[in-house]
């Protein structure tokens, strides 16, 4: 593996440990990292890295992926990826593991007991972020509380309501109403 | 309860169902899409196991989603269902990424697709509003782990507070309380 890739591993493999509550909140830790520190990326390469990776399926970290291919390549690409999600991978792994060998154990109810809430807050507060971010105003509202009611409601499959979102934003944007 | 120990999937179809998701959550919401897959459509984990999971996935540092993943696998099929299922999250949407990075160098001139990833996008937020409210719904009506949630909440969703942080702390004294309270 080139020198190059190695950097990209030991640039990607701390934000990994400091991620918690999904991604986003490395994504100012990558951008400070790959434009401002090592000059791998311009400012606008990045954002540009950014949107295609919201625009692609699969979880948004592997904005990691597409960085680490730019940068370096196909081996800059493994190193990224496996920087980003490898060490929190064993972590996990070895928790999951924990978990079935202890099964019922004291502290492990009240891990679950506690975290429960705080789960909760966590995803609720990181839903109101999105809502507050979102393009497209009451019409983006809409929909979102829309897709909401019809999951909590219907067994619909998530596929259709994503392509009925974009066909929605598609037709009034034709009809040039957002 | 989830009856289901018999179906339990092999890795080959965690891989399966995992790369599905993977290759069709536009938008995001994925973590939303595996409590639709696995709680509500197969009915392989009760609602119960998936949030405590879920608790700990949020909670330990990592991409929540990859932690969920691997949580879920192991659940299901042991090591090799939580290889199975890391890899099945993670390496045919890697390639998908780098394919679509290469074949738009600059994605900005592309209205249409902003677009409609808008809308794809405020469909998806759904399946975490969705899921929120399914959590929320889950914890206990008392006071204590009510006032957590709502600080947890305040603290990330509106004071913008450091998440590392908040978590350590609301968690630490919340899993203390609960330890105790037993």
């Amino acid at each position: 593996m080139p020198n190059l890739a190695w950097s990209i591993l030991l640039v990607f493999a701390p934000l990994s440990l400091v991620t918690i509550g999904g991604g986003q909140s490395a994504v100012a830790d990558m951008h400070r990292q790959i434009v401002d520190v090592h000059h791998w990326m311009t400012a606008s390469q990045f954002v540009d890295a950014f949107a295609i990776s919201r625009m692609a399926p699969g979880p948004g970290s592997l904005l990691a992926t597409l960085i680490g291919w730019q940068v370096a390549g196909f081996w800059g690409a493994v190193a990224a990826t496996v920087g980003i999600f490898g060490p929190t991978a064993f972590l996990i792994y070895g928790v999951a593991h924990l978990w079935s060998r202890y099964e019922g154990a004291r502290w492990q109810k009240a891990l679950e007991t506690g975290l429960r809430p705080v789960a909760a807050g966590m995803i609720l507060a990181a839903t109101y972020v999105l809502i507050q971010a979102m393009d497209g105003g009451w019409i983006a509202r809409s929909t979102a509380l829309v897709s909401t009611a019809l999951l909590m409601l219907t067994p619909v499959n998530p596929i259709i309501l994503i392509g009925a979102g974009a066909a929605c934003f598609m037709g009034l944007h034709t009809l040039a109403l957002i | 309860m989830p009856d289901a120990t018999a179906q339990r999937p092999t890795p080959l179809q965690l891989f399966l169902i995992f790369t599905r998701i993977a290759l069709t959550s536009f938008g995001g919401g994925l973590s939303g899409w595996f409590l639709r897959e696995f709680v509500q459509t197969r009915k392989l984990m009760s609602e119960e196991e998936f949030l405590n999971g879920l608790a700990i996935a949020q909670a330990l540092p990592g991409v929540n989603v990859t932690n969920m993943a691997i949580w879920i696998g192991y659940r299901m099929a042991g090591r090799n269902g939580a290889i199975a299922s890391f890899l099945g999250i993670i390496v045919p949407p890697a390639f998908l990424v780098v394919a679509i990075g290469s074949v738009f160098a600059s994605f900005s001139k592309y209205e249409l697709s902003h677009v409609a990833l808008d809308g794809a996008a405020s469909a998806a937020i759904g399946l975490s509003l969705a899921m929120g409210l399914t959590a929320a719904r889950r914890v206990p009506r008392k006071l204590f782990p009510l006032a957590v949630m709502a600080a947890t909440f305040v603290a990330i969703g509106i004071l913008q507070w450091p998440t590392l942080w908040t978590v350590l702390g609301a968690g630490s004294v919340s899993v203390a309380v609960a330890y105790a309270g037993r």
